[in-house]
This record gives structure tokens, sequence and C-alpha cells, in this order.
């Protein structure tokens, strides 16, 4: 099988890319890249005609949620990785929140062998660093490595205790892979919203940005003082920033990523009392939202990530305080991102290695390279084309999202993974 | 003005004009319950709902009261648990109710925001009788009239509300209420019961009560909520009683005319003492008279509403 991508603008920031050239995949690889490739039509290739849009390494989410096994009603390996697929997502990284955990091979070998059989994408699972998320025992973390892991995180449950985390910090060292850290304090994090003027309003109890800045100090404290990778994951306050920022300049394994809700939305949104805007961590006030966005330009946030967290609508449709966390994020994660680009704030090619080669380095994987020889992950987008976000036609299960109704530019069009066309924009046509 | 409104949600949304006509339409409402026949025909035919999920005594029966006062038939639901522990959805529960066509649900509830739920997908009236730390619209309402009753205006009053503030909605919607109409808020209590950016909302916050209460023309004593965890945020009751709680010495320091509020239920002993809560000060029982001739003005209100 033959792809040509002809015309197309491409962008690869881990070869310092932006030209116009046609891409030629054969197989799973990338065969050509050259200004102009023709090609001898009794090949039968698909030809993409790319003219006005840009070809990159296809996207890497370091943060989502599939649920399979246990909550396959809210999503499924086929369901999540379609939806990924749809939104320009290649790889994915699922945390281990499942039922049972990913804490032990068993339950990883599951997850890569169903996402093989019926995945769309990638999917890189992220194991557990303690048994069934309790926070007390290691998990078995070189058996999951040996079976697939990219990276382990307790995402949602932080970790609480120090000496595990320390010791969880220094054991991975071993396998060179890196902790993900969901950094919230949990006795300061009882609440369910940030813990500021619209907390007071809505009489919803706040979880104050200290509890996330607490975490995000002891950790990287502890990962300074054992020399081991950590990665502080949906970053969401100016002070979390301002420590990240500092402690970049000690420390060069700390890495970061935050999510598009925390720089689109802010904790106004929580007077309506709807649950679509009820994520972990809060979102959090207007001054936060100004301080993610200067560190995404600045660098201190490496990583756009998508936090991707579908939920059966019956736990979003209730009482703000008992509602599940969190926003199906796969299919609005890239445009929301393209609007940092359109309000100047990233250009496309800082846009695009946040979200291909900074996942990939994170987590030592070959992807996120658009050059001769490379695996054929990419992705054609238009980053002009204006849609509505109708969550009645999300492909994921989860319809939980904040941004319905709203008006996007920029959209994912094609997605191609390992040579393979797996996703095509409707109303795409292929070669015009 | 006319009331346009299909829901009494909260305080925070509501006009002066709007809260006017509230106590000016109460204020007709209160003369029958003087009657020898406390019973007026406006509502005959129109169905009323109680839907409490928390324990209440006064504010249900004064919406029950109030509802029959007006001929509308009554219906109380009490459900000790929330609808989820149970299994049914808060959604369900009501979209159930509203199958038996009634005209307005009232609803308690410990979450803040669940009459808001109800507001949105039902057709009935829905009425906040107070949802968990967030608003109580109706016992604000009540306490501005009962303020205009006794001080014969609502503006540049100095009012000090004293007590659990961060878990009290009843707090909440009289702060919002209250400086609406350009009067001095001063909350007081433990700092550890005051919430973060409580001076945003144009309230002084004082930790000690007795600079608190000087000059006072109203004192609002509050309850601690040891429902929603207040007792956690002070050493105890019998220390909280030693600083906060309100008794007949710190009257003296308050205006000459002063009057003191307390919503219900009082933990005597705790944040009043009996004196004065007793005392010749107290109008915490006209605050349940009043409350009364309140609701009877907003259940006619939501029904007679222009369609």
């Amino acid at each position: 099988m033959k792809i040509l991508i002809k015309n197309g603008r491409v962008i690869d920031p881990a070869t310092n890319t932006d030209s116009q050239i046609d891409v030629l995949i054969e197989g799973s690889r990338i065969s050509r890249l050259a200004k102009k490739i023709n090609i001898k039509s009794h090949d039968k290739p698909i030809i993409i005609d790319a003219k006005d849009l840009v070809v990159c390494p296809g996207l890497i989410d370091i943060h989502c949620h599939l649920r399979e096994p246990g909550y396959e009603y809210k999503e499924t390996i086929r369901t999540g990785t379609f939806s990924a697929v749809k939104g320009g997502f290649t790889s994915v990284v699922c945390m281990a929140n499942t039922d049972p955990v990913n804490d032990n091979k068993s339950v990883t070998e599951f997850i890569v062998r169903k996402a093989k059989e019926e995945g769309f994408c990638r999917v890189l699972p992220c194991g557990s660093v303690t048994k069934g998320l309790k926070g007390e025992e290691l998990s078995e973390i070189g058996e999951m490595v040996t079976a697939g892991i990219v990276a382990i995180s307790d995402d949602g449950k932080p970790v609480k205790n120090a000496a595990i985390m320390r010791r969880a910090l220094e054991y991975i060292k071993a396998f060179s892979i890196p902790l993900i850290s969901h950094c919230e304090e949990p006795d300061l994090s009882t609440g369910c919203v940030n813990e500021g003027i619209f907390s007071l309003l809505a009489g919803l109890e706040g979880n104050p940005p200290i509890a996330e800045e607490l975490m995000v100090m002891r950790d990287i404290t502890i990962a300074r003082y054992v020399n081991s990778k950590i990665h502080i994951t949906h970053v969401s306050t100016e002070g979390s920033v301002r420590i990240i920022r500092e402690e970049k300049e000690k420390f060069d394994k700390v890495t970061c990523d935050t999510c598009p809700h925390y720089f689109m939305l802010t904790d106004e949104s929580i007077l309506s009392f709807d649950a679509n805007f009820k994520v972990n961590p809060p979102l959090r006030t207007k001054k936060d939202v100004e301080a993610i966005k200067e560190a995404l330009k600045e660098g201190v946030i490496d990583i756009i990530a998508t936090d991707h967290a579908p939920h059966e609508m019956t736990s979003k449709d209730v009482e703000f305080a008992i509602a599940s966390s969190g926003i199906s994020g796969f299919e609005t994660a890239f445009s929301l991102s393209l609007s940092l680009f359109h309000d100047g704030i990233l250009d496309l090619k800082d846009l695009i290695k946040k979200m291909t080669i900074n996942p990939a380095k994170l987590i030592n994987v070959p992807y996120g390279v658009l050059s001769e020889g490379k695996v054929a992950d990419l992705i054609v987008f238009d980053p002009y084309k204006e849609w509505v976000v109708n969550k009645d036609e999300f492909v994921s299960k989860g319809k939980n999202t904040p941004f319905h109704g709203w008006k996007l530019k920029g959209k994912n069009l094609i997605t191609i993974v390992g040579g393979k066309l797996v996703y095509k924009d409707p109303d795409f046509i292929l070669e015009k | 003005m006319d009331w346009r409104r299909k829901d009494l949600l909260e305080i925070r949304e509501l006009s002066r004009e709007e809260i006017l006509l509230v106590l000016d339409t109460a204020e007709s409402f209160k003369e029958v319950s003087k009657r020898d026949i406390k019973k007026v025909p406006t509502l005959r035919g129109k169905t009323i709902i109680t839907l409490f999920f928390e324990p209440s005594t006064r504010t249900r029966t004064s919406f029950e009261i109030a509802a029959k006062r007006l001929s509308a038939d009554t219906i109380n639901i009490s459900a000790t648990t929330s609808s989820v522990v149970k299994g049914e959805t808060l959604k369900d529960t009501a979209l159930n109710l509203e199958s038996m066509q009634p005209d307005v649900i009232v609803i308690r509830h410990s979450l803040a925001g669940a009459p808001h739920i109800l507001s949105k997908i039902l057709n009935s009236s829905v009425i906040n009788a107070g949802d968990g730390s967030h608003e109580h619209p109706t016992q604000a309402l009540l306490d501005l009239f009962t303020i205009r009753e006794k001080k014969g205006k609502i503006e540049n009053l100095k009012v000090v509300i004293v007590g659990d503030i961060a878990h009290s909605r009843v707090a909440r919607s009289n702060i919002f209420c209250l400086k609406k109409f350009g009067n001095e808020v001063v909350c007081c209590g433990p700092p550890s019961m005051i919430p973060p950016y409580l001076d945003t909302l144009g309230v002084r916050v004082e930790y000690k009560l007795e600079s608190a209460l000087k000059d006072a023309d109203v004192i609002m004593a509050l309850r601690i909520q040891k429902e929603r965890g207040g007792v956690s945020f002070i050493p105890s009751l019998k220390e909280y009683a030693t600083f906060y709680g309100l008794k007949k010495e710190h009257i003296s320091l308050a205006k000459d005319d002063v009057i003191i509020m307390h919503p219900g239920p009082m933990n005597r002993g705790v944040e009043i003492t009996d004196e004065v809560a007793d005392g010749p000060y107290s109008v915490i029982l006209d605050q349940v008279e009043n409350g009364v001739a309140v609701r009877m003005a907003i259940l006619y209100l939501l029904l007679g509403r222009e369609q």
C-alpha cells in the first residue's frame, strides 16, 4: 500500500522542517520526502491533495483514559482510539485507573493485546505507581515495563506518602521511564472547584491552588534529590508554573503538561452548576489561565495533553459535588490548542512540538518525527477550517464536554497510523 | 413591575425591584394569617410539592402553611438520603414528579446547585428552599421583610452576621440581599469559618465579636453547620461559645434599638444564650411568622406571572 500526500506544508519540529514537500508512504514507513514526487498510477496509491493544508507527525497524547477494562460503558479501547484518531492523535498514553487497576503485567498485556486487535492508534499504557492506586505498596513496575508500559502514574489519586513517592522515583531509574504526577495534596482537595470568588458565590467547596502547588514542589524536590525523571501533568495554576520554571533551572529531568481546558476556561463557568465544567484539578482563575498561556509560550510547559476523560451522562447530569470529573477531550483538544496559534501565543511549529516530539521524548518512543525511514504516523490538518463542536457527533462514548456549540478554527482531516489511513474527515475529498 | 421569573433559585440574580416586589406582596398577605378564617382562594387548584432531601421543620412547615392559606394543594416528600443513594438520580425524581403536573416544586437539598438542575429540566416553577452552602433565598427575603418591619427601612443599616459563614447558605443569601440595598455588612466568626475572598462581596470581616458588634442595627447569629463538617473548623463548641456566642453583655455594644435575628434552629448556649434569644431585642419568632407571608408572596408571584 502506498500513500502519496501532495502539495502539503510539512511541519516537523523534530527535524526543524517547515516547507512544501510531498510525502510518500510505502508500507508502514515514510519512504520519501521530496519537493515533487510523481508516482506511477499502476501502483494504485492513495493520493491526498494537501494543498493549503499542513502535514505533521501524528499527535501524541501522554494523558488519557480509555476506561477499559472495567468501565466499558464510559469508553472502550476501540471507541477511545477512534475518537483519538479523529482528533489527530496517533499514540495515546492511557492511565491506570481501570478496573482492575493497571498495576500488574496481566492488565498491561490485556490492554496491549486489545489495542492491537481493535485499536485505531497506538496505545501506550501507563502503569500505576502503587497497587490498586492505594498509595501504599509499589506496583510491579518492572514487569509492567516488560509488558509495555511507558510511564507510571497514580493519576487521580495522588501518592500521599512522600516515602512511597521517593521509592517509586528511585525505582523507575532502572527502567528509564518517567513518573507522571497528578499533583494535589489530598487533604486540601476535598472540594470540587477552585477555591476562589466563584466557589464562594456558588457555595461549592473549593480546592485551593496551593493544594496543587505543594505537591508540585514536593514531587520535584524528591525527584531532584534522587535524580529521577518527573513529569507534572495537567498544570493548572500560576503558582505551579512559577515553581516549575524555577526548578527547571536547577534540574533537567522535570517536564510538565497542561490541557486545553486550563487555557480555555475559567472557574467562573461553575456558576452554571453544569458538571461538564467539573475537572480535576479544577478550572482556575483568569490570572491562572494567563500564566498557563505565558508558560506555554516560554516553553516552561513542554506538552499539551488531553486528559480525555469520557463519562456516561448519568454521572455528569447530577449535582455538581457528586458528578464525575473530566472532559471527553480527544475530539476538541487539537482545535482548541490551535487557538494558541490563532491568538499569536505559539507558532504552528511550537504548538506541534508540544503535541508530537516533546511527548515522544518524555516517554522515549520513536514516534513524533516526520522523516524518511520513520514510522508513518502523521496527520493532515487545516489550521483555518471553522467548525462547530457538536457532542452528538463525538465518536467517543463520552459526550461530556463543556465545549458543545463552540465555534472552533482548525481541524484535523486525515490521520495515518503505521502507513494506514485510519481516519478521514467526511467532508474531505482525497484528490481534488 | 411584574414578576417574570419561572423560578426562585438565588438572591444573587434578583434585582432590587424584584426583592421589593416580594416584600410589598408579603405585606398584603401577612394579614391573612391574622384572620379567623386563614384562607384565601388565590391558588385554588394549584399543586405544590415540597421535596426535602434534608431535615427541616421550619421551612417546610412554613411553605406548606403558606400554600394552604392560598388554597393550593400540597404534597410533602421527605427523602433523608440523596436520591442517588436510593439509586435514582435527582433528575429522574424530578421528572417523575413533574409527570403528575405540579405547579411548583420546592426543593431543599444538601448539595449546591440541585435546584438549578431542576430548573433547567422542569416546566414547573422551582423554589430553592436551601441548597448546600449556596443559598437560601426565602430566608433572606423574610429576614429583609423582618428588618423593614422593625427598622422601617432596609438601607444604610449596619448588619453583623456572626458564625460559620463558610458553610452558611443563609449568610450568603443575606449578604447578597443586604448589599443590594447598600447596607454595611460585617461578618464575624473564627477565621477558619470565614471563606477566602469574602471581602470581594463588599463585606467587612472582623474576628473579634466585641469590635464587630459596635453600633450594630441588626445582629444575625448563625448555627454551626454540624452536617457540613462545621465542627472540625473549630476546637470545640465550648470554645466557640466563649468567643463567638452572643451574650447579654454584647447587646450594649450595639445600637439601643438593635434587633437580634437567628434563622433557626438555635443551639442555645452555643451561638446564642437564652437571655439573648428570649430577650427584648430578639425578633427570632417574628422571623418565623413573617416567613409564612413571604412564602405566600413568592408562591403567588411565581404562579401569577404572565405565562
